[in-house]
């Protein structure tokens, strides 16, 4: 083996019940080297490293480990750990309940003479590599007290200082903020320097060109290319990745404030939620496409799910269509002609076990009524035109959801909406952790949506590009409370200085 | 191979091979097992006693896995809650006071929809306790699983109340002219109306839905709330029938004695059917074979003369050995392993 390869995968395949994940995928990672690996959703991302990690066994190929004779089979995570490969996932695996010290030494806590865990030797040693990251926290209290960016640090620093060959940084970045994304890179310059080989899985383009050296793109599971960052411009990124000419993200052009009409659909006064978000207003007309907008945490779910009933409403007034809501629970929404597609996919939307066809019946049948059920064959075609419509990707409609990659579940959960025909549909953060292509995707069908089938849309979006893609007024969120609506002509900068505050 | 393979994989493949395997040890233990008479025209023989037997576990488990699927918890109360159902239909019929009637004081079925009735408050009472105050399963129904049989015997008098009335004793054994024990049919009745429940409406999608996910299946418009109170009201109705079935089997209510230990029977039942006791999926016609299986172990081990007293300790092995054949970790341990020697044959 080549001196400075740290790992080589040779032909990986790995199928899954009708899908086939993996198929000859190739990688490899040299030291002192910050590697992407890019790829639609569903194209095997996730599959390579967790076959590297030993999540799952493959079924064909060979994995070589620098520094270990022959082919690596990593039964768990811990034996790739033992073999100095440390991984961080999109989802903080930590526990909540523990203090930030017992998080960074669990299993490996510093012991005292007589064998004891020596707390005051854990806790400054603790201290010490926060410190190291520029975080200056409280490192004796739970982890819960901490916001997901600072516990997705913490999981950071945690793999970083168990002396790791190879760090797997599986889309760290999703729910970091610009500042946090500088330090996390700071940190991976520094390892880079020490001769630790990275791979870096994610979404956002302008990073791996801030940080990384080479990039890996799949495609359908299969290996499309190996290339250097500088020989590789974006838009030949984007098609690498698609694998086909990209569709210019900005070919999407509103129909404009014609399209629009007169006609109010939902209208809200004073709508609150104790603690959560301060009274506000809203106003929607047929065929408007709405954004919501602020920094996270400024309340924009907060609004919405005020709106949709998930948070009950506890002052102020709704009128849809001129009639007066009164409502108490989801369901009271869904009936008035409401969807609302939640922000947080696995704890909101997705019923893990349950297969795409009941995942995409499930809110029709909920508006049915429990004793309406819905017969079977008409589940079936309504899943099926769904599947084709949005161009899910799954094995079959009894596929369980979790099978699914993110973009496509959170189709099936469109899917479950537009199947209850709404006319005003949420669209809470639709394209989080989703591909270009799909994203591109989504924005596309907002449009159509609103446009063909005179549907009010609220799209909620943390891109602001995305919004001005596709909003024709914006409200603007900040601290839990609305400080005002903006609407013309909107720029990335007029948007911004409206969510900073600076133009009031 | 592929098609055996297929079979392995179906939900119900593992309970059915429990409930064989358990009729087979009796096969080649003794034939007589499985001799099937007529006397004084009814139907004697194990295979019958194992369907009459099994009969309040059965309907007990039918209620006992939609709870289960619906809270990732289980209704520990439904023996103590049989004891309750037992006495309140008993005290009705006898009049308060008496210990032994041979005429009933109101009609019998009023006393026997008494008894379903309570049964069904007493699951109303830890539905309320699960789906509105978020109590855990566990600690809330450990409330009626202490208290249940203790209010059964107040309502009685401190004394066993007996129904020396003829009719009372048709449903615990046979009504005449038929020669199948009438529990079997109460069973049937009980399976066939939840089936036809699950079948015919959504409750089955909304059960799953809220026991996956309770927060998305209430963002889709299900009342997550309302479908865990109505399963664990369901369930109480099964332990108020389970109750009057025991009830009618020795003619009296015995509160120390009816639904003693049923839970436990009962919440094994569910696990047997290859059902996840962390909620979500799951399985009724397993659950119904596992409290069938769970019948046959009891009666087999006592028609090879083990005593009542120590039978436990038997079927605690048997029971062990099953959970663990079922158990994902031990399937995954086996793939592995032949993952691994097809591994050392293809190097070798």
């Amino acid at each position: 083996m080549d001196e400075n390869l740290l790992i080589t995968m040779r032909d990986i395949s790995k199928s899954f019940p009708g899908v086939k994940a993996l198929n000859h995928a190739q990688f490899t990672l040299r030291k002192g080297e910050i590697h992407a690996l890019m790829g639609e959703n569903g194209a095997g991302k996730s599959t390579l490293i967790k076959v590297l990690t030993g999540v799952y066994s493959l079924d064909a190929g060979e994995i070589h480990v620098a520094g270990i004779d022959g082919p690596v089979v990593n039964h768990s995570t811990l034996e790739a750990q033992e073999k100095g490969i440390a991984t961080v996932y999109q989802e903080v695996n930590l526990c909540p309940n523990l203090t930030v010290a017992e998080n960074l030494f669990i299993g490996r806590e510093p012991k005292t003479a007589i064998g004891t865990i020596d707390w005051r030797k854990m806790n400054k040693r603790a201290k010490d590599i926060m410190d190291g990251l520029d975080l200056h926290i409280d490192v004796t209290i739970a982890l819960e007290n901490y916001s997901l960016a600072i516990q997705q640090m913490i999981a950071i620093a945690r793999a970083v200082d168990m002396d790791c060959k190879v760090l797997i940084l599986d889309e760290p970045t999703s729910s970091l903020d610009d500042n946090e994304v500088e330090k996390l890179f700071k940190v991976m310059k520094d390892l880079k320097a020490k001769g630790v080989g990275i791979i870096f899985v994610t979404h956002f383009l302008e990073q791996v060109y801030a940080v990384c050296d080479t990039i890996t793109v799949l495609r359908n599971g299969e290996f499309a290319g190996e290339y250097s960052v500088e020989e590789m411009p974006r838009v030949k990124l984007v098609a690498a990745m698609l694998g086909k000419d990209f569709d210019d993200l900005a070919s999407i052009k509103k129909e404009g404030e014609a399209a629009v009409s007169d006609e109010v659909v939902v209208e809200a006064k004073g709508l609150s939620h104790k603690g959560k978000i301060k009274p506000f207003d809203f106003v929607i007309r047929k065929g408007e496409v709405v954004g919501v907008t602020g920094l996270l945490g400024s309340g924009r779910s907060e609004m919405v799910r005020c709106i949709y009933g998930a948070d009950k409403a506890q002052t102020g007034t709704l009128k849809m269509n001129g009639k007066d809501l009164n409502i108490k629970e989801p369901l009271d929404a869904i009936k008035a002609g409401m969807g609302y597609l939640p922000d947080d996919r696995k704890a909101d939307g997705c019923i893990g076990d349950l297969s795409v066809r009941e995942n995409i019946i499930l809110a029709l049948q909920a508006r049915n009524g429990m004793f309406k059920k819905i017969p079977v064959s008409k589940q079936n075609e309504l899943a099926d035109k769904f599947i084709e419509m949005l161009q899910i990707k799954t094995a079959s409609r009894e596929t369980p959801i979790n099978q699914l990659s993110g973009g496509n579940q959170q189709k099936v959960i469109l899917a479950r909406w537009l199947c209850t025909h709404p006319d005003f549909l949420i669209l809470d953060e639709p394209t989080r952790g989703i591909d270009i292509g799909t994203k591109t995707e989504f924005q596309k069908l907002a449009l159509k949506f609103a446009e063909e089938e005179g549907m009010s849309i609220i799209f909620i979006s943390s891109e602001i590009e995305e919004m001005l893609r596709t909003c024709t007024r914006m409200y603007v969120m900040r601290d839990g409370a609305q400080v005002g609506e903006i609407s013309g002509e909107m720029t990335q900068e007029s948007v911004m200085a409206a969510i900073a505050g600076g133009g009031e | 191979m592929e098609k055996i393979k297929e079979i392995t994989k179906k939900p119900l493949f593992l309970p059915i091979i429990c409930m064989i395997l358990v009729l087979l040890i009796n096969l080649i233990r003794s034939r007589s097992f499985f001799a099937i008479s007529i006397n004084n025209g009814v139907l004697y023989g194990r295979l019958i006693d194992i369907l009459n037997r099994g009969s309040e576990i059965a309907i007990l488990a039918v209620g006992q896995t939609l709870v289960v699927a619906v809270s990732a918890g289980t209704d520990i109360s439904v023996g103590s809650v049989m004891s309750l159902s037992a006495c309140s239909c008993c005290m009705l019929l006898a009049g308060y006071g008496n210990n032994s009637v041979t005429t009933l004081a109101v009609p019998m079925v009023v006393g026997m929809l008494f008894g379903v009735l309570m049964g069904g408050a007493c699951g109303a009472f830890n539905g309320a306790l699960v789906a509105k105050l978020k109590i855990q399963p566990m600690v809330a129904t450990l409330i009626l699983f202490t208290a249940a049989r203790a209010i059964g015997l107040l309502l009685c008098n401190n004394q066993i109340t007996y129904i020396r009335y003829d009719k009372y004793k048709y449903l615990g054994n046979f009504i005449p002219g038929c020669p199948i024990p009438t529990p079997v049919f109460v069973a049937g009745v009980v399976i066939l109306v939840v089936a036809l429940l699950l079948k015919k409406t959504a409750l089955g999608l909304y059960i799953q839905s809220v026991g996956i996910n309770s927060r998305a299946a209430r963002i889709s418009g299900i009342n997550s709330d309302v479908i865990c109170f109505a399963c664990y009201l369901i369930c109480g109705v099964c332990a108020g029938i389970a109750g009057i079935v025991a009830s009618s089997r020795i003619y009296s209510a015995d509160s120390n004695n009816i639904g003693l230990n049923f839970e436990l029977d009962a919440i094994l039942a569910v696990a047997l059917g290859g059902n996840s006791l962390g909620g979500g999926k799951f399985n009724l016609a397993g659950s119904i074979i596992g409290a069938y299986t769970i019948q046959a172990i009891t009666t087999t081990l006592l028609a090879m003369g083990v005593t009542t007293d120590t039978a436990p300790v038997y079927k605690a092995i048997i029971v062990v050995i099953i959970v663990v054949v079922q158990a994902p970790a031990f399937k995954a341990y086996l793939a592995a392993r032949k993952a691994q020697s097809a591994h050392v044959k293809e190097a070798a």
